[in-house]
């Protein structure tokens, strides 16, 4: 990589106009110009914006300074712990649906002999359903008249209709449900590609040793997974604590706040009031929820620097 | 520096389309990959041992391992269909079923007949028509401003490297650590009042499009591309002659398909699932693509016909899967693109 940098860097003169320009300088300031607009426009701007933000507070015409105000508001705000605990609990519950079984699934499906393709492409299908039909398509099945889908089915084996999405202890387990379904595919893929990847002479040298299938999935594939589980755990942390799609469509929030997420809350201040956002409060709470993510993805970016070059 | 370092995933795109607990995916093909990839996919289609798991070929001579293995690949392959695929194919048979079936015996199979009227009455009545050609023209622009940015971007860090590479290169790779939560509020009123024209792109599709192209997970990945290829050949060209421009579109981009395509068949795919940032931006019904509109219509729809516009909402990302399934699965597990 450095020596292809003396062949292709355009020539570096201290120099006039002219030389920069045949150097090179004026094409490549042409190519820069694409993602410097749009990336200045649309990401760093409204990154240094955010920060700004949230010390004020606007209406759009007036602007001013409220020091600290913001945040103040946004910790006083009764609905911030059911909100956080809400957003833990969908966290939670998603770690428990979509976390042991993809991986069950995977290694499974590592060891199929025909049609290996078939069952991937199953597997990752739900992932290209757009979000909205998969959470309208849900919300039909959630119907807690006996009727229902789900209740039918419940019903086949003697199960009681449930109320589902109406319930205050239910509502948030079907929401994970549904974004379980959604996005376990994706899951599967990663940990295939990670089973694939397993050195064939770990195998061998298993095997000389005399261990049975059960040893050489506990002692050579666990160990060797270790990284991208970790991975995916964190990955899964910093999707679910911006879940915002499923409680919108589903529930509102409700049934009595019980599906109110941060991300909802954040929507609510910034877009929920018709006379006006309140953008400060807003910007204020995602960017304490973004410090918490950036810790993760931090922790995530270390983790994978050291693993790759190990 | 290897080659399948991985990128931080977080994968902030300013367009918020955050589905919960979705693993964002990092598609990160190059050629040398692509090359391997093919070949295992030769080797596994004749079978042979070159394809090394857990279960070795011994194994699987022993009755007992052969046994219990293929009857849970069978369990697996019947939960695969009933739990992936079971809720798509109640969609399917729902869209052609009428409303009073659907709501009084959901799951008996047409007692009353077929109604195909679901399908013509959304795709006329509902204007889905119109929401499903809302929903590609912003695809396709979607799909545009992530290419140029992606490739212009890509070609200037990876091949002209000027001297302020780095810091751009650090700029871009930074705005990776902002979660998209962070970016909502401040880029609508960005786009409410956009710098030094101070026109409003709400109810535009240029609200959608432009923030779209901003995807430094994009650039990251075409640039990766880009530093793999062989340098001997922009050489060869530089020597006959070709300029930067020149370079780009004639060498640089033909020897980029592979990518190229990922890129493209991800961009699609975002902007068709993106649901936050359109429903912010294109407050006109008249504009709205597909995901906004379902739920806006969701109460007031004939289930029936509900279903069959879901349906019609489904189909393009499900044929665009069954196509081009290899690049969906390769990409989608580089997404894990770390050495275990």
């Amino acid at each position: 990589m450095t020596t292809d940098d003396v062949v292709l860097a355009p020539r570096r003169r201290p120099g006039t106009p002219l030389t920069w320009v045949r150097g090179g300088g004026l094409s490549a300031l042409v190519f820069a110009l694409p993602l410097l607009v749009i990336f200045g426009v649309f990401s760093w701007l409204p990154i240094v914006r955010a920060v700004v933000m949230s010390f004020q507070k606007t209406n759009l015409i007036t602007t001013s300074w409220v020091g600290l105000q913001n945040f103040q508001n946004v910790f006083a705000d009764p609905l911030l712990p059911v909100a956080t605990r809400n957003t833990l609990w969908f966290a939670l519950l998603a770690l428990v649906f979509g976390y042991p079984i993809p991986l069950v699934a995977a290694v499974l499906m590592r060891e199929v002999r025909r049609a290996k393709g078939l069952y991937s492409a199953l597997a990752y299908l739900p992932v290209v359903v757009p979000p909205v039909v998969a959470v309208l398509l849900w919300k039909f099945f959630y119907d807690p008249r006996p009727e229902g889908v789900f209740n039918t089915i419940l019903g086949w084996v003697g199960v009681p209709p449930q109320p589902w999405l109406q319930s205050m202890t239910m509502a948030m387990p079907s929401l994970v449900l549904e974004a379980t379904w959604a996005a376990a595919g994706g899951t599967v893929v990663i940990y295939l590609a990670a089973l694939t990847a397993v050195p064939p002479e770990l195998y061998d040298a298993a095997e000389v040793d005399g261990a049975g299938v059960w040893r050489k999935v506990w002692h050579v594939l666990v160990p060797q997974l270790r990284g991208v589980l970790f991975i995916t755990l964190i990955l899964q942390v910093i999707g679910t604590a911006q879940v915002f799609l499923e409680p919108y469509l589903f529930t509102g929030g409700g049934p009595a706040n019980a599906t109110v997420t941060i991300l909802l809350l954040i929507y609510r201040y910034a877009f929920g009031n018709s006379l006006g956002g309140n953008y400060g409060e807003a910007t204020a709470l995602s960017l304490l929820l973004a410090v918490f993510l950036a810790v993760m993805s931090l922790v995530y970016f270390r983790l994978t620097r050291r693993w790759s070059t190990s | 520096m290897t080659t399948t370092s991985p990128i931080p995933p977080t994968t902030p795109r300013p367009v918020l389309g955050t589905v919960p607990g979705e693993v964002p995916v990092i598609p990160g093909a190059e050629p040398v990959g692509a090359a391997r990839a093919r070949r295992a996919r030769k080797a596994s289609s004749s079978d042979t041992t070159d394809d090394r798991s857990a279960v070795s070929v011994s194994d699987w001579r022993r009755p007992s391992v052969r046994w219990s293995l293929g009857t849970s690949h069978w369990l697996l392959l019947v939960l695969l269909v009933v739990w992936c695929v079971g809720p798509l194919l109640l969609l399917a048979k729902f869209a052609v079923t009428p409303t009073q079936d659907i709501l009084r015996t959901p799951m008996a199979i047409f007692p009353n007949g077929i109604a195909w009227s679901n399908l013509s009455e959304a795709w006329n009545d509902v204007q889905v028509s119109k929401y499903f050609a809302n929903t590609i023209v912003l695809a396709a622009g979607a799909w545009f401003s992530q290419i140029l940015v992606a490739t212009t971007g890509g070609y200037l860090l990876s091949v002209l490297r000027p001297r302020y590479a780095r810091v751009l290169q650090g700029a871009v790779l930074a705005t990776l650590f902002v979660p998209a939560v962070v970016l909502l509020v401040p880029l609508y009123l960005t786009v409410l009042d956009t710098p030094v024209f101070h026109t409003s792109l709400v109810n535009s599709f240029w609200g959608v499009w432009l923030p779209a192209g901003a995807s430094a997970f994009n650039v990251v990945l075409v640039q990766r591309f880009f530093d793999n290829l062989p340098r001997e050949v922009f050489e060869a060209a530089r020597v006959d002659g070709a300029g930067p421009y020149r370079l780009f579109w004639s060498i640089v981009l033909p020897m980029s398909k592979p990518i190229l395509g990922v890129v493209s068949i991800f961009a699609v795919i975002a902007s068709w699932k993106d649901f936050l940032w359109p429903l912010l931006v294109l407050r006109n019904p008249d504009l709205q693509p597909l995901s906004v509109r379902l739920p806006s219509i969701e109460a007031t729809t004939d289930k029936g016909v509900l279903m069959a516009a879901l349906a019609i909402s489904t189909l393009i990302p499900i044929v665009l899967f069954l196509v081009f399934q290899r690049m969906f699965l390769r990409g989608a597990g580089l997404g894990g693109a770390v050495k275990g």
